[in-house]
């Protein structure tokens, strides 16, 4: 059972390494905005994230994942759709 | 009544501007505002007054100063006007347009071909408009920047494989559901670092998994294969490609785009590709120059020889100079050289620049992971001499550039 605290975990992990800013990573804490991530290193870190999980997320959502907390709930909901 | 302020939309290219001031304001001269202000041949302008050496251009075949291809664009102009006003599917179509298409399928043995206006519009177009919602493009992570754009366009779902990963694409196809359309767009070359996609492994697994596959090979058309269709061709996978997408900017010397394809249901795509329908034709004069150009570089052997061993004199003499290459062996026509930081390549640039040597200054996000390249494109054209003035002035520019070589194993 994967619930969302232990994704959100497992993100908070995933993207570290990606943090080259330092920035204090939470829930509301943005990609783009707040770490300054280009396109190419969020496309990398979905990919990675894809893998963990054996889900697909479709480039065409990732406008809607702004912050780390909207990509734990996308996440969660793959996994639980996937069952 | 006062109007609220206007809020600039330009402020947030604001860090964007910071960032080119601050490269230039180290002295260099602008990699993206270079002007040529005399074009001599294929290999040679004049830049700032200098004669310059032109290693970045993508005119692989050296076409644009052919004779026959000029002969044929001045009597187009004279016979057919300036420009034509129009759509292809209104009155853009004109007896010079038919004939490139005829050429096109002359030159790929394909039953239909169907040419744009650019390359970025014929990858925009042909993406966009084959897969639709509730379809899937699956692309390569490198994939130019018309095909990513052609899939922002299209209402698919878009799924990314790593780089020339067969592995990455299987595991990604097979997440997706079995009865769902799905294309795979792959590129012959990859214009950034000049490296070949190994297209039976890429093709085989697309096919197995049900997906149609479109392949670009604007920088393989001329001189991969047999007949210079591209790194399809040579690798023998043309039967399970479905689409070809080329340009004419590249080996044929001029600018468009088309694909070409043996779908029975091909032509329909006219009528509902956008990139295709709501914007002009190209002038008469630059399809008969594209026509002309397509029809001799089918039998041009010697040309296709000459570039290869220009190509592998560069790749060779670089390499044993100490610098370091993208790519191990020449792959393609492109030649690119790895650098270590911005600031190192945009020196670099500039002092070959000063010395008379023009190559692309290439950095993210046009680049893979973070590189920053030198990037520098061969032309059958080059001659030997041209090529040895290039080495020498790229060790001289390096150790003005205090960039460090590196001892050849």
């Amino acid at each position: 059972m994967t619930d969302r605290a232990t994704v959100y975990a497992r993100i908070i992990e995933l993207i570290e390494p990606l943090n080259t800013k330092k920035v204090a990573l939470t829930e509301a804490t943005s990609f783009a905005g707040d770490m300054e991530m280009d396109s190419l290193t969020v496309m990398d870190l979905v990919a990675s994230m894809e893998d963990e999980w054996d889900i697909m997320i479709p480039l065409n959502l990732l406008p809607d994942l702004e912050t780390i907390g909207q990509v734990a709930d996308a996440v969660a909901g793959l996994v639980a759709k996937k069952g | 009544m006062t109007n609220p302020p206007v809020l600039d939309l330009l402020a947030k290219y604001d860090p964007l501007i910071a960032e080119h001031a601050g490269l230039l304001s180290t002295g260099i001269r602008d990699p993206f505002g270079i002007v040529m202000e005399k074009v001599l041949s294929p290999t040679e302008a004049i830049i700032k007054g200098r004669h310059t050496i032109l290693l970045g251009t993508y005119n692989y075949m050296g076409m644009t100063f052919d004779a026959d291809v000029i002969e044929a664009g001045r009597q187009a102009l004279t016979d057919f006007g300036a420009g034509t006003t129009g759509s292809r599917v209104l009155n853009g179509t004109y007896q010079t347009h038919a004939a490139c298409e005829e050429a096109l399928k002359d030159f790929y043995g394909m039953s239909h071909a169907m040419v744009f206006s650019t390359g970025y519009q014929a990858n925009l177009g042909m993406v966009s408009t084959l897969a639709g919602k509730g379809d899937f493009i699956i692309l390569d992570a490198d994939s130019h920047a018309s095909i990513y754009d052609g899939c922002k366009m299209s209402n698919a779902d878009i799924v990314r494989f790593r780089h020339n990963d067969v592995a990455d694409l299987e595991k990604r196809l097979k997440r997706l559901p079995p009865e769902a359309g799905k294309l795979v767009v792959l590129e012959g070359v990859y214009s950034m670092l000049g490296d070949v996609a190994p297209l039976p492994e890429l093709v085989a697994v697309a096919k197995a998994h049900g997906a149609m596959v479109l392949v670009d090979e604007a920088h393989g058309m001329g001189f991969f294969g047999e007949h210079g269709r591209g790194v399809y061709e040579e690798q023998g996978v043309a039967d399970d490609v479905d689409f070809v997408v080329g340009t004419f900017s590249k080996s044929v010397g001029t600018v468009g785009g088309f694909c070409v394809s043996n779908h029975p249901k091909f032509e329909i795509l006219r009528l509902v590709c956008r990139p295709y329908t709501f914007t002009a034709s190209l002038p008469p004069a630059v399809i008969a120059c594209s026509t002309t150009s397509i029809r001799k570089l089918m039998t041009a052997h010697d040309k296709r020889a000459r570039l290869w061993e220009a190509t592998r004199r560069l790749h060779g003499g670089l390499k044993a100079r100490g610098f370091r290459l993208a790519t191990d062996t020449p792959e393609s026509a492109i030649v690119s050289v790895l650098m270590p930081d911005q600031e190192t390549t945009a020196l670099m640039w500039s002092t070959l620049i000063e010395l008379g040597v023009y190559v692309n200054m290439s950095r993210p996000p046009a680049t893979p992971a973070g590189v920053f390249l030198l990037r520098c494109s061969i032309c059958a054209l080059h001659s030997d001499e041209q090529i040895d003035i290039v080495l020498a002035k790229f060790e001289q520019a390096a150790q003005m550039a205090q960039l460090a070589l590196h001892e050849h194993a």
